[in-house]
């Protein structure tokens, strides 16, 4: 019985193991490798894309949870990048290997819409999720004000 | 080869060369080492002159200007964050006068013959790069000039350049680099002797704020590719389960259940290692399938006996009891001077102290991952390594290929910290691609693969002990038990080497007249890898954390205190201290007090030393490395145990600045890394096998735990001093001056890394 879900706008269907992770899905088969694996334990953050508009880790939702919904990786953030937290991150020069930003954006996405004006507190707490090697943590907070029209 | 023979020229050269101790032919291992051979009389190479395969300065090679006036820089070395891909096409973009947004990167393969050395590591990329880049910008810009002279039949003396065209004043003309492109093309490239750089003062990119990097855009919409993107047609995914233990090997195994599993194309066993253990894969059963998921599952249904080790014994706990043991008895003297022993007998007050750091591994947040093509008669490989020239001689030495019939494309590393420096990760998809007849293999490594299999940053037990009869030390010594580096390069390797001794032991500029710096034996039961910033590491922990103890029982202020150790402005040659300089010219690049205190008041003035905010404790450290100078302060509170970082100042003086805006975040990461380590950063081994698997039990440093606020300071004479290093300097101080902290707020003194709930025991 084939999983059909909706990836960036677009049906898809799916055939393979329904314990295989979203992750592995949208990376091996559906070629959008935007998503990261980071641990595959839901403790990083790097794997964070939008069911239905919630964040969630891609990496510990089975096919078969993900039936039905609408799924929107980095990819499909915006057409031309220029979503108002992609542009923050790129005015504020968040990334430095990159590698996790995807995460980050999508989980800043994520609280925005939630909390269009969030605190120091409401930041710490929703980007507590994803792991930043590099350490860019002190820019990601300024990004989600900047994104956020509110003071650093 | 006599390993033990080389040693000397080991401790000189370090990992710098290190990773052309590569794989041999034949049977067993062959320690290639190319050292830099010279005849005794000889002048010595230092700097980018001492490099495998040195450098290149021809804009050919750099540098295509397309007719549409689109500039490609090809960047050469390993992108891991640190921005070096726009750094260095800021550089040649700025010569040339070119319009930035008509500017395009793209990664060169590794070739060293071709762009000169591109191993990526010892914060070396622009100090080396920075002048053969200027130089090809400047010589493009003249070739573009002589061209724009023939067109516009003017004579080239009165043209200029910049903007992306070249002008005529006298009569208000200007051509578009574009147009020039095919006729530049054919001019040859001036001489170097020619090639006139412009006036620092006429570089418009280079130092200057608000240049934006070129890489964001792709890194905030999914498109930057990594390691773990890269795909060949036809490729399969393997996962392997190694040895627990470094030196276990398989005796045998059960696949039947992971075969079983859907999608799984083949079990195949990869021959065990030989020691040293250099940078070859660990052995181990390999699952190869149609998916990463289908080979990571099938992989953990395989059934595995490992043979006994001559590591199972190695215990964290210990063999740091036995490590302090050793700190407590007389070492093998490394260096010496005055007579610390005999001043220290007959001082009346003697201060010591024992500090400990831990195994730290990188967890880089990508994996090690590669995708390798190889039939036997040549190999491809993409691949996130930070040495793609060093990975494609191990691959071509182990595969037995010629080095023309080994290609290794870069691809963005997702976070390197000297873990992609090792390409044993490449070299497993490679002998499974072999096996399989060429089909294409893709390796991504678990977290755990990561965590239990990496090359660990080493150990330390340190003791230091100094005399505090006048109020500052007249004796200095300084015991080191630590597992070197070398021992993954060569048997018999007891104890930490010269040149990890040269971060900072024998070099710190305290202006104390006897020093002694002693080791004890320590062997390693790991691969002892590099991690960025290497042993500045812990001991710069021990150093700048004893200074404070002394301050504190000379009751001053640890940052008037530290300012006196460092004592008088002076210049100092690294060669009276016995320190080689990271092969760096100690005529240009000397150890200077000045800067050294320069960046300590920087941080100081930053973090408002001297204020008392009730609760709050202040604490600063300094240290010198890579070149560079860099401090850090912390204002931080403790309340009932749990720790609160409100604010971190951290100073850099690197002689010259080019990209402003990665300077900066390069020292903001530095401060999370060196927080997150110190707080949390353990990996121990039990039986020899790593204890930890992901990040719920080696946590890191989360945003919730980064600094209320945190500021950085750009010190020091900008171009009009040599460039030193960034990327990893700003590490080193961090732990200390985070301690300090704590005790200045608490009374609570830590001599053991990490943190982690110590602050909430009594």
């Amino acid at each position: 019985m084939a999983i059909t879900l909706k990836v960036n706008g677009k049906e898809q269907s799916y055939a393979g193991d329904p314990d295989m992770p979203l992750l592995w899905y949208l990376r091996d088969e559906a070629g959008l490798p935007g998503t990261k694996f980071g641990c595959g334990k839901a403790l990083c953050g790097a794997c964070t894309v939008h069911l239905d508009g919630t964040a969630v880790r891609s990496c510990q939702t089975p096919m078969s949870a993900a039936a039905g919904f609408s799924v929107t990786t980095i990819e499909g953030l915006s057409d031309h990048g220029d979503h108002p937290v992609q542009r923050a991150w790129q005015e504020v020069g968040v990334p430095q290997c990159g590698y996790c930003q995807p995460g980050q954006i999508m989980s800043a996405v994520a609280l925005l819409a939630s909390t269009p004006k969030p605190t120091d507190a409401d930041i710490d707490s929703a980007m507590s999720g994803n792991i930043c090697r590099c350490g860019t943590y002190d820019r990601i907070r300024k990004a989600i004000k900047r994104a956020a029209g509110v003071a650093a | 080869m006599n390993a033990a023979a080389k040693m000397s020229d080991l401790v000189k050269v370090g990992p710098v060369l290190s990773r052309r101790m590569m794989l041999g032919a034949g049977s067993g291992l062959v320690l290639a080492l190319s050292l830099p051979a010279r005849a005794a009389d000889a002048p010595p190479k230092y700097g980018r002159d001492a490099q495998e395969q040195g450098w290149r300065d021809d804009p050919r090679i750099f540098v295509a200007l397309a007719p549409d006036g689109t500039v490609t820089i090809t960047c050469h070395r390993a992108e891991m964050g640190q921005g070096i891909r726009s750094s260095l096409a800021m550089v040649i973009a700025d010569e040339l006068g070119a319009d930035w947004a008509r500017v395009r990167l793209t990664q060169a393969d590794g070739d060293e013959e071709r762009y000169g050395n591109q191993n990526t590591d010892g914060s070396r990329s622009m100090r080396h790069w920075l002048l053969p880049m200027r130089r090809c910008g400047a010589a493009m810009r003249m070739m573009l000039e002589q061209a724009a002279a023939a067109q516009l039949g003017v004579p080239a003396a009165e043209l200029s350049s910049g903007g992306h065209k070249v002008s005529h004043a006298k009569s208000g003309r200007s051509v578009d680099y574009g147009a020039l492109a095919t006729a530049a093309a054919k001019l040859a490239v001036p001489p170097r002797d020619l090639v006139k750089l412009k006036d620092d003062s006429a570089l418009g990119m280079v130092g200057q704020e608000g240049i934006r990097s070129l890489d964001f855009a792709a890194m905030t919409t999914g498109t930057a590719q990594y390691g773990i993107d890269a795909t060949m047609p036809g490729m399969v995914f393997a996962a392997v389960a190694r040895p627990p233990v470094l030196g276990s090997k398989v005796v045998s195994f059960d696949a039947s259940a992971a075969k079983a599993v859907a999608g799984v194309i083949d079990v195949i066993e990869l021959p065990a290692p030989v020691t040293p253990p250099m940078f070859q894969p660990l052995g181990g059963v390999a699952v190869i399938a149609r998916n990463s998921w289908a080979a990571m599952k099938a992989r953990d249904a395989l059934k595995i006996e490992w043979s006994a080790s001559p590591h199972d014994s190695y215990d964290s706990v210990t063999y740091r009891a036995r490590s302090l043991e050793l700190a407590r008895q007389p070492g093998e003297v490394h260096r010496s001077r005055g007579d610390t022993t005999g001043v220290l007998a007959k001082s009346a007050k003697r201060i010591s102290a024992e500090y400990s750091a831990p195994h730290i591994a990188h967890a880089t947040m990508e994996p090690p991952a590669a995708v390798v093509k190889c039939d036997g008669t040549s190999c491809e490989a993409i691949a996130c390594v930070q040495a793609p020239g060093g990975t494609r001689d191990m691959l071509g030495a182990m595969l037995k290929l010629d080095k023309s019939k080994v290609t290794v494309h870069q691809t963005l590393l997702g976070g390197g910290f000297g873990r992609k420096s090792k390409p044993d990760f490449v070299a497993e998809a490679a002998l499974l691609s072999r096996s399989l007849n060429g089909t294409p293999v893709k390796i991504v490594w678990s977290r755990e693969d990561d965590i239990r299999h990496g090359y660990y940053h080493t150990t330390s037990v340190q003791r230091l002990e100094a005399n505090l009869d006048s109020g500052v030390p007249t004796a200095w010594l300084h015991r080191i038990v630590s597992p070197s580096i070398v021992s993954i390069f060569a048997d018999g390797i007891t104890r930490e080497q010269g040149w990890e001794l040269e971060m900072g032991p024998i070099n710190t500029p305290f202006a104390i007249p006897n020093l002694q710096v002693e080791t004890g034996e320590a062997i390693a039961h790991a691969r002892i890898g590099w991690f960025r910033s290497v042993y500045n590491i812990p001991h710069a922990f021990a150093i700048q954390s004893f200074a404070a103890e002394l301050a504190h029982a000379a009751g001053q202020d640890q940052k008037d205190y530290l300012l006196r150790l460092i004592g008088p402005d002076r210049v100092i040659d690294p060669r009276t201290l016995g320190d080689t300089n990271g092969s760096e010219d100690p005529d240009l690049y000397p150890i200077d007090t000045k800067r050294l205190k320069g960046v300590v008041e920087a941080a100081a003035a930053g973090i408002g030393w001297g204020r008392k905010k009730k609760g709050w404790g202040y604490g600063i450290a300094c240290h010198r490395s890579f070149l560079a100078y860099t401090a850090v302060a912390f204002a931080v509170s403790v309340d009932k145990g749990k720790l609160t970082v409100h604010r971190a100042d951290i100073a850099i003086d690197c002689g010259a600045q080019v990209n402003l805006d990665r300077i900066r975040a390069q020292m903001e990461g530095a401060v999370m890394m060196g927080l997150s380590l110190a707080l949390t950063g353990e990996i121990s081994f039990k039986k020899g096998a790593v204890e930890q698997g992901s990040f719920d039990d080696y946590p890191v440093l989360r945003i919730d735990g980064a600094p209320r606020e945190l500021a950085v300071h750009l010190v020091g004479q900008n171009l009009k001093a040599p460039p030193s290093g960034v990327g990893e300097p700003g590490l080193p101080p961090v732990a200390p001056a985070l301690c300090n902290a704590i005790f200045a707020a608490t009374g609570k003194r830590i001599r053991d890394l990490p943190i982690r709930d110590q602050l909430s025991k009594a």
